[in-house]
């Protein structure tokens, strides 16, 4: 028999009844719940007259539709209000753990899982949110639903899954200075496409990886939706259970004991057959934004703007709507582009040590008098720990808004948008027409990158700063 | 949910790539409407000017593909954020089934959480079908058959995975299936509490 996957090792270790033709009736052991997807399943439970199958193996908080301004409640953002409070009143009404807002395990579900012990190696854990790949940096099977695969686990603690192929990314060599796990990611969706990944469950392996410390690892496998999978894995080594001890709702004692010599078993068999296989060479990484409106669309800080390709068909239409959005000219370069805004936060980069690398740089600076720019918090254990360490000060003096912890202005569900026509250096996931705003323009790039922008007011080399 | 069994209609050629679910519907749409009245607000960053008319050079527009049952669409359509509302937002334009060479994961599951069909189709293909269907001309899509079928000439056969099929075809609650199996479930769970005490006594802090 041929080896196995490490994320054939999980999935088996969840099946509860083969139904054939490669699905499974699987188990889920962890389902976070947030105050948009997550309402609307407990609502839906509701009319539907379910109970929630395993109340304990759930956990909520509200991120994204909160207000992130300075002394926020949950009625700040009076539309989002009553999503607020369906997802209070729900977690109460099936007996649900809420974190809710100023309280300590509050934030983006995506930060608080991991940082609360609550994803563990090993687990099979969802959420009514795409994102939920980020959580695959610990060894999980972490998977992004729907609403109404939200709902049917709510009521079941299981799912019906489809076995998904196999690839695996490996990545070789030393990221160079200035380089983060986010460059990295982008640079892996230039070089592969934005559709790489579809149908597929990713694993990122090899030297770079395993020399990511895990916040940069769950930075990189937040990107993994990006590329178009539903799922990105790393297999768990001294520094996952090294970040994952004491945390807590990790396994403590014996138990942590036990926990550990199972975690140990969780990686690829070297005999095992991925579907499809990609090399990077990280050492070819340089610091990365995008120009256009998919992920995909994202070039070296000290490139070119791209021209529409000379033969037709949708690649071209796609790259001269993308600049035409994006108000930019082919063959120009893309460093000295104006910038009107920065943000900085998002599951993907609102981590302690992101604000520590975007700090390091605003550190004795000031943001250029044009731009405006913030600095959202991944969640409030974030928040008082950057606060703890003076980061909130450095941002401050260097004229950054310091915000409360949620989505904010990623995906500017709670009313926080990019105006019209504004360009935004932003450190979340998604650049696409109207993610920020109606024609908000956005460059996605690392923590240290939109710091330097904010600085020089333009796109610009983090490197030259340094 | 509402079974998919044999549909016809117009088909709008909408050939483009990586259409993500934040075009198909803005976030704050689903924050504030119902899954029922999502219909204006589907795709508007594409089919409306900055003064908020309708664009007369946005296909979704024209008059012909109005309440056209079929999208013709490039890879990777629907892309990105897992909300269920870009399918709802699709329903509510009065789209049955998409037709692209491939597809977001998460959105590609939720099409048939809601009786929507994905087919997948070579691109060549569909471009072909967008050029017979372009100017407003039916097709009809048979699950039963597996065919497509532009009108006046022969059905063109579309693979889809069988499980899936079922239970478009019968429109099958799945959690009522699943249920049915709450026994096992509950027995698996017992095993697990004991080969797996580590996961189940942590969330109990």
């Amino acid at each position: 028999m041929a080896g196995r996957t490490l994320f054939d090792k999980i999935w088996d270790a969840h099946v509860v009844r083969d139904l054939g033709d490669g699905w499974a009736l699987l188990h889920i052991d962890r389902h976070l719940l947030h105050d948009l997807s997550g309402s609307a399943s407990l609502a839906d439970m509701t009319e539907r007259g379910l109970v929630v199958h395993d109340s304990d193996l759930v956990f909520a908080t509200p991120d994204h539709a909160v207000s992130t301004r300075p002394g926020r409640d949950g009625t700040t953002y009076l539309a989002g209000s009553k999503l607020w409070s369906a997802l209070r009143q729900g977690a109460q009404r099936f007996g649900i753990r809420l974190f809710d807002l100023g309280e300590r395990g509050q934030g983006i579900v995506h930060v608080m899982g991991p940082e609360q012990g609550i994803v563990l190696p090993g687990l099979t854990m969802i959420c009514g949110d795409s994102h939920t790949c980020t959580n695959g940096a610990l060894g999980a099977l972490a998977l992004g639903v729907g609403s109404s695969e939200s709902t049917h686990a709510l009521a079941t603690q299981t799912l019906r899954l489809q076995r998904p192929r196999h690839m695996r990314i490996r990545c070789e060599g030393a990221l160079g200075f200035g380089v983060t796990a986010k460059d990295l990611a982008l640079h892996i969706i230039a070089r592969l496409g934005a559709n790489a990944g579809v149908g597929h469950a990713v694993e990122y392996a090899g030297s770079t990886i395993e020399s990511l410390d895990v916040e940069a690892r769950l930075t990189l496998c937040n990107l993994t939706v990006e590329l178009g999978a539903r799922s990105g894995v790393i297999a768990p080594d001294d520094r996952t259970i090294d970040y994952v001890k004491g945390r807590r709702f990790a396994p403590k004692g014996a138990d942590f004991d036990a926990a550990v010599a199972a975690w140990r078993e969780l990686k690829t068999d070297a005999d095992a057959v991925f579907d499809r296989e990609e090399f990077i060479d990280a050492r070819e990484v340089l610091p990365t934004v995008t120009w256009g409106t998919s992920p995909e669309q994202a070039i070296a800080i000290d490139a070119r703007i791209p021209a529409p390709r000379i033969a037709a068909g949708a690649g071209a239409d796609a790259t001269s709507q993308a600049l035409d959005y994006m108000g930019l000219e082919a063959g120009a370069p893309i460093a000295g582009t104006p910038i009107d805004w920065v943000f900085i936060g998002s599951c993907t980069n609102a981590r302690l040590s992101d604000l520590r690398a975007a700090a390091d740089v605003a550190r004795g600076r000031r943001i250029a008098p044009h731009v405006r720019a913030w600095v959202v918090p991944g969640s409030e254990d974030v928040k008082r720990a950057a606060e703890a360490e003076g980061l909130h000060q450095v941002f401050v003096a260097a004229g950054f808004e310091w915000r409360e912890p949620g989505c904010g202005m990623c995906v500017a569900a709670n009313g926080e948008q990019v105006p019209p026509m504004a360009r935004c250096v932003s450190t979340s996931n998604r650049n696409f027409v109207g993610r920020q705003g109606p024609q908000a323009r956005t460059h996605l790039a690392s923590p240290a990158m939109a710091v330097a922008a904010a600085v020089m007011g333009r796109l610009s080399d983090v490197r030259a700063l340094a | 949910m509402q079974p998919f069994t044999i549909v016809s209609g117009a088909a709008i050629p909408f050939m483009r790539a990586n259409v993500d679910t934040d075009v198909i519907v803005r976030i704050e749409r689903l924050t504030s409407l119902p899954k029922d009245q999502l219909g204006p607000f589907a795709f508007e960053s594409l089919r409306y000017l900055p003064d908020g008319s309708a664009d007369p050079a946005c296909i979704l527009n024209a008059e012909r593909f109005r309440n056209a049952p079929f999208l013709l669409a490039g890879d990777n359509f629907g892309c990105g954020s897992s909300r269920e509302g870009a399918v709802w937002a699709l329903m509510c334009l009065g789209i049955r089934a998409v037709i692209a060479p491939s597809y977001g994961d998460i959105f590609y599951a939720n099409c048939f959480q809601n009786g929507m069909l994905p087919i997948r189709l070579p691109l060549d293909r569909i471009e072909a079908l967008a050029s017979r269907c372009a100017d407003g001309s039916a097709l009809t899509v048979d699950l039963r058959a597996q065919t497509i079928q532009c009108s006046g000439s022969d059905p063109q056969p579309f693979a889809i995975d069988a499980t899936r099929r079922e239970a478009l075809l019968g429109g099958l609650d799945a959690i009522g299936l699943t249920l049915r199996d709450d026994a096992l479930i509950r027995a698996w769970q017992d095993q697990d509490r004991v080969r797996r005490a580590w996961a189940w006594n942590s969330v109990r802090a």
